[in-house]
């Protein structure tokens, strides 16, 4: 019987623990267990021996740490000689052999230094040799970060067809070490459409049981439970754990009892636990899976549903009409499209679209870095908007999540195009009622295409719940119709169909004065009528207000408790700024960035535009108050977050002046190019210093940390920067440092090189070849200001 | 091999200022007083305090044999001297700090700085308790010693991620260059007397 049969039937009783059992056997502590499959292979097959003995139905290979970054070149003998002990044991016996894969060790990027495609080959490789030894199915466990285990699945699913099983460490707060929900795993697994999908290792079985039922309740996909036999701890120098078989089994028992229908052990369990489950669950019927039909998409920490509540849409990410945001990606200010996505959450988005659609950049390269930038600095689940596929797919692929995909339509192309997409990487998709045939006039039209798209998606196994109908608002001051052709299909399509639905509401009041007057009511109405997400402005106040009354007015509001939040939030917030205002009118400008008050500097920078020129705003306001600000720091008169949020001040006065003039606000002629050396990831000392060089009107080229020598020669030769900024925060990279700056002599003997860093005092830096050591941003900020003398 | 979890209420605000230069010279801590007890409660909201210790014996013969690795650092020998066993311990506090600083870089740098004074904070509040609970347990010494002092190299930071089973017991990685994710991690010895 194949693993999917075997799936289908009932309980799968899986194997238990590998390493506590090598262990106990004699391995060294520190030695590589995957070792023994060439060394001492009659051992590892005499574990899995036993556990077949005992009952498992599957065994895991002892490959759970056989990748090329432990093993190298050795990567596919290793894993073959693990599959080879594990076939030879389950041979005539009915048993499956599962290729076991972990974690790599290593954090992917952002927040480590593992690139995700990187990962993806090195997982590739192990797969590869395990499928080519024979392996039955592939089982993804104990990660703590699911966009690690996504890198592994999208890489078993290019090498294989064979089934595969995913599991995550959750901690006993019901959440993964890197913040995901059970509920978010799900999503993203479903979406990625493994086989199996739970959770191993770190709790004993009593522990997972919220984590479990949660898991449950959402998916539609078998779940495995495989924990530890409680805590380990030393006794008399042997590691031991809490939990006996006895009680192990009953609590597997009861998880079962709930739906678990794949079950084994972890650390600690041994094939005494697989016998006692065995017997725990004689008699015990498997519960039904069953489809959940859940529309849903996901962050790296949480699900978002679609159907009881309606979800808001941030629209502020999408160039259409946003001079100020073409102006940001045209020039890479990543820095303005953040701000965007920070107070779009603020305000309440519970989804935000990414659309940076012009014709001249680079598409997919632009899309795929603001995703992963965007998912740095908000959980909010995204949705990734373009209409190019090359775009979609890069960013999809990367995502860390289950996204939601803008958009498909009824033309054929499209959906040749779109789905196969969402069949690989997981995602649920905002389907427009249009084909090559146009927009129809009417609602019978409009919903003929959905029924069409809803036939082609079945075709790539897309379910019908997985799709979001946008029935399309269009100006109602060109077609006094276009209001209800879009609402009486939203309804057909939400109560008949059963889907959900989307509009881009603000399209409906094109051409027409005070939009958000039409756009609220007709926003009111959709809702009424069954609307179950809208692509917004979170910052209208009128929709915003329309959401929350409709919430309270259709029962979505427990004792309309979310609306009188809502509605004396508003009302505090007014007074609340009246009160800031007043205590803060007597700062100027150069009072509040010395106070570090953003928004009232950024209210003078705008009051001083009214009668001076940018310019001396800057020279008589922002820079006298950053010296003030500066001349005190290095007196110790305040310290470094005083000096930061002045920065930050200044920065927003900065923001204001470069609105109200075009060309470049910077008041200086010198270039800066600043970077952390490769193989360094600490970047907060940078980013101090670029932070406080642009408030000081330099122009500054930030190439990042882990930044390779040539990319910063490259960058001094492409901006004619005059002087570069190196930082090292380790001892190991001071190397790494030493080697750039030969570089730089070689390629741009002009450069002056500054260098800095935890690591560096004045002595390394001259022994290195830095021309100057500085030891914090104020010293690099006055050191720049003596170069900048010497250019005028 | 035993494994610990942990929950702090407050941040100690002294070492905390520490990180972030402060010195009496200071005149007035203006808003960055506010700015930090924000910061507090957002780092304090995503700690998540786990640690894994285990004992060894040591030899001596040519070269220093810890029991899970051997080294010949003279720095360590002398901080272990008239000790017969050791205590290795690696702790975290989790990566939601290595997100908010993530984040903030990118928003912030007054916020990042300050959550990344915090977390280092945090972090060593956190291995002194385990260390006191050591100590109590088996009476260790008082003082600790991680690689990168004096002359113990990085490289010894493989062995006692193997020789502990870090990554899988408490999810902390280790990079090529021997720098653990999540950042505010710390791995350590304690000697025992005999």
């Amino acid at each position: 019987m194949t693993f999917r049969q075997k799936l289908k039937k009932g309980i799968v009783l899986m194997d238990g623990g590998m390493g506590t059992m090598l262990q106990q056997l004699g391995l060294p502590l520190g030695a590589l267990p995957e070792e023994w499959n060439i060394t001492r292979p009659q051992v590892i097959e005499d574990i899995h021996s036993q556990y077949i003995a005992a009952g498992a139905d599957v065994v895991y290979a002892n490959t759970f740490g056989a990748n090329c970054i432990k093993f190298g070149d050795r990567t596919e003998e290793v894993v073959r000689a693990g599959i080879l002990c594990a076939k030879r044991a389950a041979l005539g016996t009915g048993a499956l052999v599962a290729l076991d894969v972990g974690s790599l060790g290593k954090m992917l990027a952002p927040l480590g230094d593992l690139p995700f495609e990187e990962a993806v080959g090195i997982f590739k490789r192990t797969i590869s040799a395990g499928v080519k030894a024979g392996a039955d199915l592939v089982a993804i466990e104990t990660m703590n970060d699911v966009y690690e285990l996504k890198a592994a699945v999208v890489a078993a699913k290019e090498v294989c067809s064979l089934p595969v099983l995913a599991t995550l460490v959750f901690g006993a707060d019901g959440k993964t070490m890197t913040g995901t929900s059970p509920e978010a795993a799900v999503a993203l697994l479903e979406g990625l459409r493994v086989d199996a999908l739970g959770l191993n290792c770190s709790l004993a079985p009593a522990q997972m049981e919220g984590a479990v039922r949660r898991m449950l309740a959402v998916s539609s996909t078998p779940v495995v439970v495989k924990p530890n036999a409680g805590l380990p701890r030393d006794e008399g120098g042997k590691t031991v754990y809490s939990l006996g078989a006895d009680d192990f089994a009953r609590d597997i028992a009861s998880l079962v009892k709930l739906g678990a229908r794949v079950v084994g052990g972890c650390c600690g369990t041994t094939p005494e636990y697989i016998k006692k489950i065995k017997l725990a669950l004689q008699g015990v019927e498997a519960k039904a899976v069953g489809r959940k039909n859940l529309t849903v998409v996901s962050s790296y920490t949480h699900a978002r549903y679609f159907g009881a509540i309606p979800v808001l849409i941030g629209e502020r990410i999408n160039p259409t009409g946003k001079k100020r945001l073409k102006e940001a990606l045209r020039s890479g200010d990543m820095a303005y499209i953040l701000g965007e996505a920070v107070s779009q959450a603020e305000k309440g988005a519970h989804i935000l679209d990414v659309n940076v659609g012009l014709p001249e950049i680079d598409e997919p390269a632009v899309l795929s870095a603001c995703v992963s930038e965007i998912q740095a600095v908000t959980d909010l689940p995204l949705q990734i908007d373009t209409s190019d596929p090359a775009a979609m797919e890069r960013a999809m692929r990367i995502y860390n999540g289950k996204p939601l995909v803008n958009s498909v339509n009824g033309k054929r192309e499209v959906m040749d195009a779109i789905f196969p997409l969402v069949k690989k990487y997981g995602g649920t998709v905002i389907a427009l009622t249009l084909d090559e045939e146009g927009i129809p006039p009417t609602a019978q039209g409009r919903t003929a295409i959905a029924k069409k798209i809803i036939r082609e998606a079945v075709r790539y196994g897309i379910k019908k719940c997985d799709l979001i109908f946008d029935t399309l608002a269009m100006a109602v001051s060109a077609d006094g119709t276009a209001a209800v052709a879009a609402l009486e299909s939203l309804s057909y399509i939400r109560h008949t169909l059963g889907c959900n639905t989307s509009l881009g509401v603000s399209n409906i009041s094109f051409g027409l004065p005070n939009r958000d007057f039409i756009n609220s009511t007709f926003f009111a109405m959709a809702l009424a009528r069954g609307l179950s997400a809208a692509i917004i402005n979170p910052n209208s106040h009128e929709m915003i207000k329309t959401y929350k009354s409709f919430l309270a007015l259709s029962g979505r509001d427990e004792n309309c408790l979310g609306y009188i939040a809502y509605a004396s939030s508003v009302t505090s917030s007014v007074t609340a700024t009246a009160a800031q205002a007043q205590a803060a009118a007597d700062d100027d400008l150069q009072g509040a960035i010395i106070k570090g008050l953003k928004a009232r500097a950024a209210e003078c920078a705008a009051q001083l535009l009214k009668d001076n020129a940018p310019l001396d705003v800057i020279n008589a306001h922002i820079i006298p108050a950053l010296d003030d600000v500066g001349d005190k720091f290095e007196k110790k008169t305040l310290f470094l977050p005083q000096l930061l949020m002045s920065a930050e001040a200044a920065g927003a006065a900065f923001d204001v002046i470069k609105g109200s003039f075009s060309g470049a606000a910077q008041s200086k002629k010198l270039k800066v190019v600043v970077a952390t050396v490769k193989g360094d990831i600490h970047d907060i000392g940078k980013n101090i210093v670029k932070t406080l060089l642009i408030n000081y009107g330099f122009t500054v080229f930030d190439l990042g940390r882990d930044v390779d020598p040539q990319k910063v020669a490259d960058e001094v030769k492409r901006t004619g920067a005059q002087v570069c900024g190196l930082s090292a925060l380790m001892t190991t990279t001071v190397q790494s440092m030493a080697r750039t700056i030969e570089l730089l002599r070689e390629q741009c003997p002009d450069v002056k090189i500054v260098a800095g860093g935890a690591v560096m005092n004045a002595e390394y830096a001259s022994a290195i070849g830095a021309d100057v050591y500085c030891k914090d941003a104020m010293a690099t900020v006055r050191y720049c200001e003596e170069l900048e003398k010497l250019l005028s | 091999m035993t494994v610990l979890t942990g929950r702090l209420q407050k941040i100690d605000r002294r070492e905390t200022l520490r990180y972030l230069g402060y010195t009496k010279s200071v005149a007035d801590m203006g808003g960055a007083q506010a700015l930090i007890d924000g910061c507090e409660e957002e780092v304090l909201a995503v700690q998540d305090l786990k640690a894994v210790y285990s004992l060894f014996d040591i030899s001596r013969g040519e070269c220093l044999d810890l029991g899970f690795a051997r080294t010949d650092s003279r720095d360590l020998a002398k901080y272990l001297q008239g000790c017969g066993r050791l205590a290795l311990f690696a702790a975290t506090a989790g990566s939601g700090i290595d997100r908010l600083i993530a984040r903030y870089s990118r928003l912030s740098p007054a916020r990042a700085t300050v959550v990344q004074a915090l977390g280092a904070a945090l972090i060593e509040e956190w291995c002194d308790k385990v260390h006191a609970s050591l100590m109590a347990q088996y009476g260790a010494i008082a003082a600790r010693f991680s690689c990168g002092f004096g002359d113990l190299p990085l490289s010894l930071q493989r062995d006692i991620f193997s020789a502990l089973d870090v990554t899988k017991k408490i999810g902390v990685t280790l990079s090529d260059d021997c720098f653990m994710t999540p950042t505010k991690s710390v791995t350590a010895i304690v000697g025992i007397k005999i």
